[in-house]
């Protein structure tokens, strides 16, 4: 198959080289870049898993291309660890214990982390249907509620 | 005494019990970060990147596989198929050893293994598969559990598997026709109650195959070099892996290493021995490291919960008691046993449900079919039967008038009573628990019209096989590492033995260390499952950090010149008044300098008979939920209002994590009870095998209120009277939403209660009440 050069931003850092055509993002940033806090599940674009952030807004890394990167700024897991969002949103689910087995959620934070960029108030609800696109099959999704609802600033996080 | 004054202001801090906190998540932080390591993100020096070849029929002879253009390809290292095994006795499984590690001569589910390739990159392994020629002779399919029935079907298998290594189910029953294995009981004269009953319910009942999705799928790398075997895996049972691994390649137990990093999930789907075999067959070919890792239509052929179908009747007496039970059940196991026939003893266990019968008959039967095999998932067997009891408990008190709360307090079986004969008798109080749990719902209270309540009560055999062990090491620095074979599966297992060692040694949980299992380095435990981690390992930790205290307060007495009963144990030190030692102090003290290590050892085993499961369970898990739904009658659509589930949990070690459980149990109830079935062809091929077509549920399906109520009793066999939880609520909540159903007018006998069966069901009774109205 043909290679190709991209040049990108990954987690504000330039990567200059040549990469496979075909090649997955999900597969540029695990393995070639070792950013392995990106997470593989259902490869079809419906778990949320593998969420990565394009010029700020929540991809699937596993149904894009890495040649499309081009130009972009790609932020993962990684790129947020460190910033006072990261501290924030960690704090929250902390304190909610809006995790367990812990493979979903990186896809939320940076999820979340979109959510709270945006302009504008948001409702429980609004934030309810934007992360209905992350699945979790431990927590009963309450929590996560709760613990995103608490970092955007957004009212009626009630569950203790 | 200077330096012991400065040690005592440290040491004689405020006392905060650490059991009972809602304690942070000891590995919060690292998966928070992105950092936590999972199975798929290591990458082992030299490995090579494995991709199998999965059978498209469902049952065909295998007349040959050739290999050798795969193999030829640039990159491709090996190709691993049937004829590498001739040197070995290639069958395992956990209950009978009716599975080659990959297809000989026949395949037995469309997905079998048929062919590995190890190559440079997944890439080359995955475009090698299609250079493998393989000569299929397809023959009849047994999809279902109808054909594998019929008088006279052809055999799935047909000859008798050798037993499992460890299974604890006594002697295995032979092969007969496509049952590989039968459990039942009976007491009192069934025939003879029901003849003279007045009310009995009957009825055929069906439940589907589902997938437990674990958001990890099945990932192993094994590294076979010489006599030496070490598997980092997404496993829940490392040390029944390496039993079957040593067995399997004939190598001493302690050459095997099962290492496990965190686990993206498991609810069953990883427990006994999944991909580890053929990672291992491939390595052991290659000379290399080997990494195997599922995709999720791999992972859904892999392992599933079994589907059932079952005939169940009860019989009653006009003043409400409840007086007979029959149940026999067809458990489809698939094409291997994996876990089958615990799940049918379980399952027949929960048959009766938790009451006062005068005679009850249990049967049942696991068969196999040509469909992927079935296992483990989360409150196995109770689950498959505990809906189907209760909504004949609730249609006597509906024929009765009676209200579905107070037919169960009349009729449950008090704390002490037999649940089976031979059994451990009741260890919970159940009244209690419905009580509890009806309050959470406001059972009583007025309802909209379409709306139903539901109320499920029921049992679950939990604990398992009751052996495991821990270490506690204390360093010369005062701090604490526990050494404890339970997995973290996501269930908080870290923390919980954290705050437990914690708790004996007078210390916060974040100044104990609780590392992942390692078959090498962590005491034996027997499996991550059963609600057991808790219970049982959680009793080892206990016993464990008892032993190390033990040391402490010798050299403490010694030290101090006090009596040990005179000593008080808080915030990392001993002492009494204002003479302290810091455990530091202790350790130094003890050794003679700067170095040396308490270690404390825990033990948990069998107490009485042979700690069978014929004796058992450890503990009987409550399944007791509550739910109010409304349906749709024009479209089918059933939503859930609310639910309530009911953690007895003896003692809550973290009530925070325990929430989470029944949450987590609930969401899954939902997605069981609503729309989860995987769907087979009637050539056995699945055909919702990725996500686009097999929902699970999201944070839309999240109910309007999910309360749990935790319950105190301090009755269980475990660390401070604690016993497992997070499998009841889900047998408990998928009853107790098919009993809503039925409290709106809609009594359904399949699940899921899809949009599509609800109407048509709903349709089907509106057609025989007007029926009814022209007679």
């Amino acid at each position: 198959m043909s290679e190709i050069t991209l040049s990108c931003t990954v987690n504000d850092r330039v990567f200059n080289g040549t990469i496979a055509s075909n090649l997955l993002l999900i597969d540029f940033l695990r393995d070639r870049l070792g950013l392995t806090g990106v997470k593989q599940s259902c490869e079809v674009q419906v778990c949320g898993t593998c969420t990565v952030l394009i010029d700020g807004q929540p991809v699937s890394s596993c149904c894009h291309l890495a040649a499309d990167i081009g130009g972009r700024q790609v932020t993962t897991i990684e790129g947020v660890v460190g910033s006072v969002y990261h501290e924030r949103v960690s704090a929250a689910f902390m304190k909610h214990a809006a995790l367990q087995c812990g493979f979903c959620t990186a896809g939320m934070i940076l999820t979340i982390k979109a959510l709270g960029d945006q302009e504008g108030e948001l409702s429980r609800d609004e934030v309810r249907q934007a992360l209905s696109g992350n699945l979790c099959r431990c927590t009963g999704y309450q929590s996560v509620l709760d613990a995103a609802c608490e970092t955007l600033g957004v009212a009626e996080a009630s569950h203790p | 005494m200077s330096e012991r004054g400065v040690a005592a202001a440290a040491a004689s801090g405020p006392v905060v019990d650490a059991v009972g906190q809602r304690a942070p998540r000891a590995d919060g932080r690292e998966k928070l970060s992105g950092k936590a390591q999972f199975t798929g993100d290591l990458r082992v020096p030299g490995m090579l990147y494995g991709a199998v070849l999965r059978s498209p029929f469902a049952r065909a002879r295998l007349t040959f596989v050739d290999a050798s253009a795969a193999e030829a390809r640039p990159g491709v290292r090996a190709v691993l198929t049937g004829a590498d095994l001739s040197d070995m006795n290639p069958f395992y499984g956990h209950a009978l050893r009716d599975r080659p590690i990959i297809a000989l001569d026949m395949v037995r589910f469309a997905g079998e293994p048929v062919a590995v390739v190890a190559a440079e990159t997944q890439e080359i392994a995955e475009e090698a598969l299609s250079f493998i020629d393989v000569g299929y002779e397809p023959l009849p399919v047994l999809a279902s559990l109808e054909s594998a029935l019929e008088p006279g079907a052809e055999q799935v298998h047909t000859t008798a598997a050798r037993p499992g290594l460890a299974h604890g189910l006594g002697k295995l029953p032979s092969l007969d026709g496509n049952i590989c294995y039968t459990y039942g009981f009976d007491y009192g004269d069934v025939a003879a109650v029901f003849a003279e009953a007045d009310i009995v319910i009957e009825g055929e009942y069906r439940f589907p195959a589902v997938y437990q999705y674990a958001m990890e799928t099945h990932t192993v790398v094994a590294d076979h070099q010489g006599q030496d075997i070490t598997l980092w895996a997404s496993c829940q049972h490392p040390f029944l892996v390496r039993q079957e691994i040593s067995e399997l390649f004939n190598v001493a137990l302690d050459q095997v290493q099962v290492i496990v990093p965190f686990l993206g999930g498991g609810f069953g789907s990883k427990s006994y021995t999944k991909m580890e075999p053929i990672a291992v067959a491939m390595s052991r070919k290659a000379g290399r490291p080997v990494r195997v890792a599922n995709r999720v239509d791999e992972s859904m052929v892999t392992t599933r919960r079994h589907n059932m179908l079952c005939r169940m009747r009860t019989a009653a007496r006009n003043d409400g008691t409840l007086l007979a039970r029959e149940a026999d059940f067809w458990m489809d196991t698939g094409a291997y046993a994996d876990n089958g026939p615990r799940v049918t003893a379980t399952a027949g266990d929960a048959a009766p449900g938790p009451y006062r019968w005068a005679a009850s008959r249990v049967k049942g039967y696991c068969v196999y079919t040509n469909t992927a095999p079935a296992g483990s998932y989360r409150a196995f067997g109770a689950l498959h039967l505990q809906w189907i009891g209760e909504l004949q408990v609730d249609e006597v008190a509906r024929r009765l008038n009676l209200d579905a709360l107070d037919i169960r307090r009349r009729n449950l079986l008090p704390p002490g009573g037999m649940v089976r004969p031979g059994a451990k008798p009741l260890d919970a109080e159940l009244v209690g628990d419905i009580e509890r749990v009806a309050a959470a719902i406001d059972w009583g209270s007025k309802r909209a019209p379409d709306t139903g309540v539901g109320i499920s009560v029921g049992l679950l055999a939990a604990g398992a096989h009751p052996v495991s062990g821990a270490t506690v090491r204390l360093g010369a620095d005062g701090g604490v590492t526990v050494l404890v074979g339970t997995t973290e599966v996501g269930q908080g297992a870290r923390t919980v033995m954290a705050q437990i060692a914690a708790q004996v040694l007078g210390l916060a949980p974040e100044r104990v260390v609780v590392r992942g299992a390692d078959t090498r380095f962590t005491p034996y435990d027997r499996s991550t499952g059963a609600s057991r981690s808790t219970t049982l390992a959680g009793k080892a930790v206990e016993l464990a950090a008892r032993d190390v205290l033990k040391g402490l307060l010798e050299t403490a007495a010694h030290e101090l010149q006090l009596p040990q009963l005179d000593l008080q144990v808080r915030g990392g030190g001993i002492g009494n008044g204002d003479r302290w030692l810091s455990y530091e102090q202790l350790v130094q003290a003890r050794f003679g300098f700067a170095g040396g290590e308490l270690i404390g050892q825990g033990r948990v085993q069998p107490e009485g008979g042979t700690g069978s499961y014929a004796e058992g369970p450890v503990f009987w898990e409550v399944c007791v939920a509550a739910a109010e739904v409304a349906v749709d009658r024009e479209t089918g659509i059933v939503r859930v209002l609310r639910t309530a589930t009911i953690a007895d949990v003896g003692k809550a070690i973290n009530p925070q994590l325990i929430e989470r459980q029944d949450e987590g149990a609930t969401l899954q109830g939902i997605g069981n009870a609503l729309f989860e079935e995987m769907r087979y062809s009637d050539e056995g091929m699945l055909l919702n095998d990725t996500l686009l077509d097999y929902r699970i549920p999201s944070f839309e399906d999240v109910p309007g209120t999910m309360t749990t109520v935790i319950v105190e009793n301090e009755d269980g066999p475990g660390p401070f009277g604690a016993k497992g939880c997070g499998e009841g609520a889900f047998a408990g909540i998928v009853s107790a939403i098919v009993g809503a159903l039925a409290d709106a007018g809609v009594p359904m006998r399949e699940l899921p209660l899809t949009p599509e069966r609800v109407w048509r069901r709903i349709g089907e009774l509106e057609r025989e009440q007007s029926g009814g109205s022209h007679l």
